[in-house]
């Protein structure tokens, strides 16, 4: 389980991945590295398969071709063991949060403490306190997950992503559905945990402004490839039709506005079966 | 001819498919025992959950169908002049029949639904992948305690209905009909057999307790996890059990009683 010394500058590393659903290609030969101790931000428009990517680099999928290393170990040729100890060292926040609604707030950022460690009942509390505190919800660590906002849940999932002090965390679509008051906590908190704990985090995203605002990296994937690559800076100054038609959320352009059909005229004017 | 043949191929190959995800649910479900045995409370709080909060229509009903078996057993028993074998007869039906059965449709439609829906919407919610990412395996931590209280509870709850079922029969027997009170039981005292009438319904009980919990669990976590999938993968739990409880019985009352 020790990390390959030569791999130690970046954290995940994909080369060829390959993952299909049915019939579908989701990924089509992606190679994607991600650095350590920085914001990566995965984007790409809607069924693109941002989503998957985080559950194959967690090991909830298995790729049809490729590899996936994360800190040196290839995920997917290790034990059910030695995935869950390199889990431990893993942080998810989903996109709903996740949080265990028979659970308190309290209850759900102690689960992977009491779960994974030996602490006593008050080392916990405290632990769990702080990391409250760290959100912004020391205050309401009573409360059940029925009872907090879409903004709170996140924020107390993250909490939870953070207990065990991982070394990433990954941020599944973050920001979809909040207000511009919990997006802007939210971007700030994934910017200031990933400094102050100085850990690695991998955003997926397509709230392109907000993303690029604290990205290191940012990586567009369309088509089940990677299209473009690069800093915030050179998205914003792409090119490439793609990328552009992403960032300036144009209607239509490479991704079409029209879902594949026969001719308007031709599909109204045939007999209904 | 050839589409119709496809389709039911089609259908087949997945009914085998989701019977080999069934029984390898199954498998590691069991995997997870000793895990939960270092961690009663998960148990308990299952037991609480899966059992406890079925007493009320188990206690309910297994007074009336009791009272009915009763009323119906004296009109019938009296036309022979045999109504002081009514205890008997009540306390047959309940014990071999009716208490395992029953008790196993109400369990079903109230616990299994319940654990369908509540494992569906934990699977809908992501609920199970945080706590796979959470190195935390669900199939152990969630799955087996329900397992287990399901088959810990049904024979329990089956005893109650049984028990609760006889003095149902007592109370309109002794209480309205005049059926004399120390033949009532008496009669059920020297005919019932335990381990030919009690132990097999013991039995029943048990195998129908973890057919019940095995079919909800599974539909729970194999569902599509949507508002429709969880909505189907319990209307599966209560008619798959059902039939799954009905069709046992008869195997295992052929066995038991030739």
């Amino acid at each position: 389980m020790s990390p390959n010394p030569a791999t130690t500058d970046i954290l995940v590393r994909i080369r060829g991945l390959r993952f299909n659903r049915g019939s579908k290609v989701i990924f089509d030969g992606v190679d994607l590295d991600i650095p350590r101790g920085g914001v990566t931000a995965i984007m790409g428009p809607s069924g693109t398969g941002k989503t998957t990517l985080l559950k194959l680099i967690g090991g909830q999928l298995r790729p049809d071709a490729g590899t996936i290393e994360v800190d040196g170990l290839n995920v997917h040729a290790l034990s059910t063991r030695d995935l869950y100890r390199l889990r431990i060292r893993m942080g998810m926040l989903f996109q709903s949060g996740a949080l265990l609604t028979d659970l308190s707030v309290f209850d759900n950022v102690a689960y992977p403490l009491r779960e994974h460690t030996r602490l006593n009942p008050s080392m916990i509390r405290k632990l769990v306190l702080l990391k409250l505190e760290a959100v912004g919800l020391r205050g309401a660590h009573h409360l059940m997950p029925a009872q907090l906002s879409g903004g709170m849940a996140r924020r107390v999932a993250m909490a939870r992503a953070i207990a065990l002090d991982p070394m990433m965390i990954m941020y599944d679509e973050p920001f979809t559905g909040q207000d511009p008051i919990s997006m802007g906590v939210l971007v700030r908190l994934i910017r200031r945990l990933n400094d102050a704990a100085d850990i690695s985090s991998i955003v997926v995203s397509h709230d392109v402004k907000e993303t690029l605002s604290i990205a290191d990296l940012a990586y567009v994937i369309s088509d089940g490839r990677v299209i473009e690559a690069g800093s915030p800076h050179k998205l914003n100054a792409s090119e490439n039709p793609s990328t552009r038609q992403f960032i300036d959320g144009l209607p239509d352009g490479p991704v079409a506005f029209h879902y594949g059909a026969p001719a308007l005229d031709a599909d109204l004017f045939e007999d209904a079966p | 001819m050839i589409t119709w043949l496809a389709t039911l191929g089609r259908a087949g190959l997945a009914s085998a498919a989701r019977l080999g995800r069934a029984n390898l649910l199954m498998l590691a479900m069991w995997g997870g025992l000793p895990a939960m045995l270092r961690r009663p409370r998960l148990l308990l709080d299952q037991m609480f959950s899966v059992g406890v909060l079925t007493v009320l229509i188990i206690a309910v009903s297994g007074v009336f169908v009791g009272m009915v078996l009763g009323l119906q057993g004296y009109y019938i028993l009296s036309r022979f002049g045999a109504e002081a074998t009514l205890g008997v007869m009540v306390a047959a039906s309940l014990v071999r029949e009716l208490g395992p059965v029953v008790t196993a449709l109400l369990f079903a439609g109230r616990a299994g639904s319940a654990l369908a829906a509540e494992i569906g919407l934990m699977k809908s919610t992501e609920q199970l992948s945080g706590l796979e990412m959470m190195a935390v395996n669900p199939q152990h931590r969630v799955l087996t305690p329900r397992l287990v209280a399901g088959i810990l509870s049904m024979p329990l709850l089956a005893a109650m209905f049984t028990t609760l079922g006889v003095y149902g029969g007592w109370f309109v027997g002794v209480g309205l009909l005049g059926v004399d009170d120390g033949t009532y039981w008496a009669q059920m005292q020297s005919q019932i057999d335990w381990h030919e009438d009690v132990l097999n319904g013991v039995i029943k009980s048990v195998v129908f307790g973890v057919v019940c919990t095995w079919i909800a669990i599974f539909q729970g976590y194999d569902c599509v996890p949507t508002s429709e999938g969880v909505s189907r993968a319990t209307t599966r739990t209560v008619v798959h059990s059902s039939l799954a409880v009905l069709g046992l019985d008869f195997v295992l009352t052929a066995l038991m009683f030739n």
